[in-house]
């Protein structure tokens, strides 16, 4: 399991809060401004960072996600020039880096090859959107060679034998999908969320990071009452996409994910 | 040797299931769904009877005598699927899919659509059972297909263009599987081709099948024997494997499916997979895609909007591994001149996806005995593309 990831979790439940995760996607809007983002996003109390592939047929995204990987697409982004990204922050930072991304990108790039890159530049964790269980196991091989964590997804339609299946290849925590459909802001955070929580925990033994539509400080706060970490996408997202590459760009989105970090604490 | 492919849905190393997890639990659903209503007698009957009393099958096989004269060589027979109700085999594949889908108690149906004949076949299909049907298209396909859009419309179903990436087919996937992660449960998925995660690529080969099963009766008794040659052309390689499946047990019978060359051999002027692309994983199957070498996958061109595609069904792609089936490439002028070609030898204007098959035809026939019997699948008739065909070559209507 990752020391990096691990620690961020403990450090969060120490203090009584949900480990805040932001997401955005890498390369957007440009590759440069990517590095500036997630120290920023540190700065503001992130303990973990998702950091998006971009991929040309992202069917698990929302229209904010999507755009924002045609911007990263447009900008020259690839899997090599993210994990050039981590290895920059890893000069400066210990935030925990989880490469949140389609499978055909890593699959181009070899999977083993990866895998030893993707830990050299110090990525702690990958969670492929399109890999399910069943087919998990050749990159959790992968990984666990080198010490990364293979981060799983659960949906509210997964069945239960299917939430334990994902006991045997999960590294440090499970990510659960809060409502079924694609990624993208939401009014509201979908009842019985709490319940659903606590059986993937029970299922999977691992900590449980919820996300998929939460996106303002009030539904972290919800949200953070019973999960161990809350993932914030698209809400991020959707700003850098209305600001641009401005110089403001840094400032701003440092603000917002502060208004999100602060309401990880418990109440 | 088991039947492909294994329980986990691969055909050798290609298949399986690249999807979301929120998509996994509904797949699991539809394999058991299929599994049972395929071995039920009552649901086979049902489907038996619609296809014969409302698609129209069994279609005949005709012999082209003077497409067959005109190439100075083998014996062409044609199996005519663009016979079927809506004029395309996609019908097969959607009439079988929506009585599944009632079966499992599904309101609403969705759908991608390239060239427009599924999304037709679907809608005809939505409209024959009661179901609410969504199609998705890319807008580029709806400008170079109108009628289609028209035609799905009328049949009751709501069209959605699709407006981002190549604006093609595989854009229209992407929406349709959005909407489907959206809404699994109250919705089927009819995906068109034998593409997409398992049970997708068995399930579409096997409603297809009844192509081939028919067929190979047909040849026998029309031509006395099998044929030295069966050709199909390859989109997701639906009417192909419809086809091919009676034919690949018997070794001497050589299969070519034909895929699109579009205008060069540059990536984004073609959709040649075998030739131009490499494994990969795309719409939740691992099989041959045209991608660049980051794995961001290519844009593709066609004349044909149904072989616009830049994935191939993974069934294919093993064929293709073990050499089962030989796959070429026609590039657009060489499909518009066999369109013209058969409208004009043998009075059947046929889809421009099938004139890919029939181009290869007109190439090799010459290369066969006198009595050898070539088999074209003609998997759909031409009346959707003939404002296209005017507008490329300069006619106004």
């Amino acid at each position: 399991m990752s020391r990096r990831i691990e620690l961020a979790f403990a450090r969060a439940a120490k203090a009584k809060r949900a480990a805040f995760i932001p997401y955005i996607t890498a390369g957007d809007p440009n590759p440069t401004a990517t590095l500036g983002l997630c120290r920023a996003l540190e700065r503001a109390g992130a303990d973990l960072i998702e950091l998006g592939v971009p991929f040309s047929d992202p069917i698990a995204d929302g229209p904010t996600n999507q755009r924002a990987a045609e911007r990263a697409l447009a900008a020259g982004t690839t899997l090599s020039g993210v994990l050039q990204i981590v290895r920059e922050l890893r000069y400066t930072s210990e935030l925990p880096v989880v490469l949140f991304t389609y499978f055909n990108p890593v699959h181009a790039y070899g999977l083993a090859r990866f895998a030893v890159d993707a830990a050299a530049a110090g990525v702690d964790g990958v969670l492929f959107t399109d890999v399910p269980v069943e087919e998990a196991r050749g990159p959790y091989e992968a990984f666990r060679r080198v010490g990364i964590d293979l981060v799983l997804l659960v949906a509210p339609t997964s069945t239960r034998p299917r939430v334990k299946a994902t006991k045997k290849l999960a590294g440090g925590f499970v990510y659960f999908v809060s409502r079924t459909g694609v990624t993208g802001a939401r009014e509201r955070v979908e009842e019985g969320l709490e319940a659903q929580v606590r059986a993937v925990r029970k299922l999977t033994g691992r900590r449980v990071a919820v996300g998929f539509g939460i996106s303002t400080p009030e539904q972290v706060n919800r949200v953070a009452g019973f999960a161990d970490g809350v993932v914030v996408g698209s809400a991020i997202v959707g700003r850098i996409a209305e600001i641009g590459d401005r110089v403001n760009l840094v400032g701003e989105i440092e603000a917002f994910a502060r208004s999100l970090a602060m309401a990880t604490r418990r109440r | 040797m088991k039947p492909l492919p294994d329980d986990r849905g691969y055909f050798g190393p290609y298949g399986g299931r690249f999807v979301p997890e929120t998509l996994m639990a509904p797949l699991e659903e539809l394999e058991r769904a299929w599994q049972s209503a395929r071995r039920d007698r009552t649901f086979r009957r049902e489907l038996d009877t619609l296809l014969a009393t409302y698609c129209g099958r069994p279609t005949p096989l005709s012999f082209a005598a003077r497409l067959s004269d005109n190439l100075g060589g083998a014996r062409v027979f044609l199996k005519r699927e663009d016979l079927c109700h809506t004029g395309a085999h996609k019908i097969n594949n959607a009439v079988g899919q929506c009585l599944l889908a009632r079966r499992m108690g599904k309101v609403r149906v969705i759908a991608e659509t390239g060239a427009g004949q599924h999304g037709v076949a679907t809608a005809t299909a939505a409209a024959l059972f009661g179901l609410r049907c969504r199609v998705y298209m890319g807008t580029e396909d709806e400008r170079r297909q109108a009628l289609n859009v028209y035609r799905m419309k009328l049949l009751g179903a709501e069209v959605v263009g699709v407006d981002a990436g190549t604006k093609t087919l595989k854009d229209a996937i992407n929406e349709a599987l959005r909407d489907w992660v959206t809404n699994v449960a109250t919705t089927h998925y009819v995906l068109g081709s034998v593409l997409g995660p398992h049970p997708y690529p068995a399930m579409v080969r096997d409603f297809q099948s009844v192509i081939g099963a028919e067929a190979l009766l047909q040849v026998r008794r029309q031509h006395g024997s099998l044929p030295r040659l069966v050709v199909a052309c390859v989109g997701g390689g639906s009417n192909a494997a419809g086809i091919f499946g009676a034919f690949v047990p018997y070794k001497q019978v050589e299969l070519v499916g034909v895929e699109a060359g579009g205008r060069g051999t540059g990536l984004g002027d073609h959709a040649a997979r075998f030739s131009g692309g490499a494994p990969g994983v795309l719409h939740g199957t691992r099989t041959y895609v045209l991608q660049d070498q980051n794995g961001q996958v290519a844009g593709t061109h066609s004349v044909s909007a149904g072989l616009d595609y830049p994935a191939v069904g993974p069934e294919h792609a093993l064929w293709h591994d073990n050499r089962r089936v030989g796959y070429v490439r026609v590039s657009d002028d060489e499909a518009l001149d066999a369109f013209h070609l058969l409208a004009e030898l043998e009075g059947i204007v046929p889809a421009l996806e099938t004139a890919h098959a029939l181009a290869f035809v007109t190439h090799v026939a010459r290369r066969y005995a006198k009595g050898d019997g070539i088999l074209v699948n003609l998997s759909g008739r031409g009346d959707k593309d003939v404002n296209e065909v005017a507008r490329l070559e300069g006619v106004r209507l």
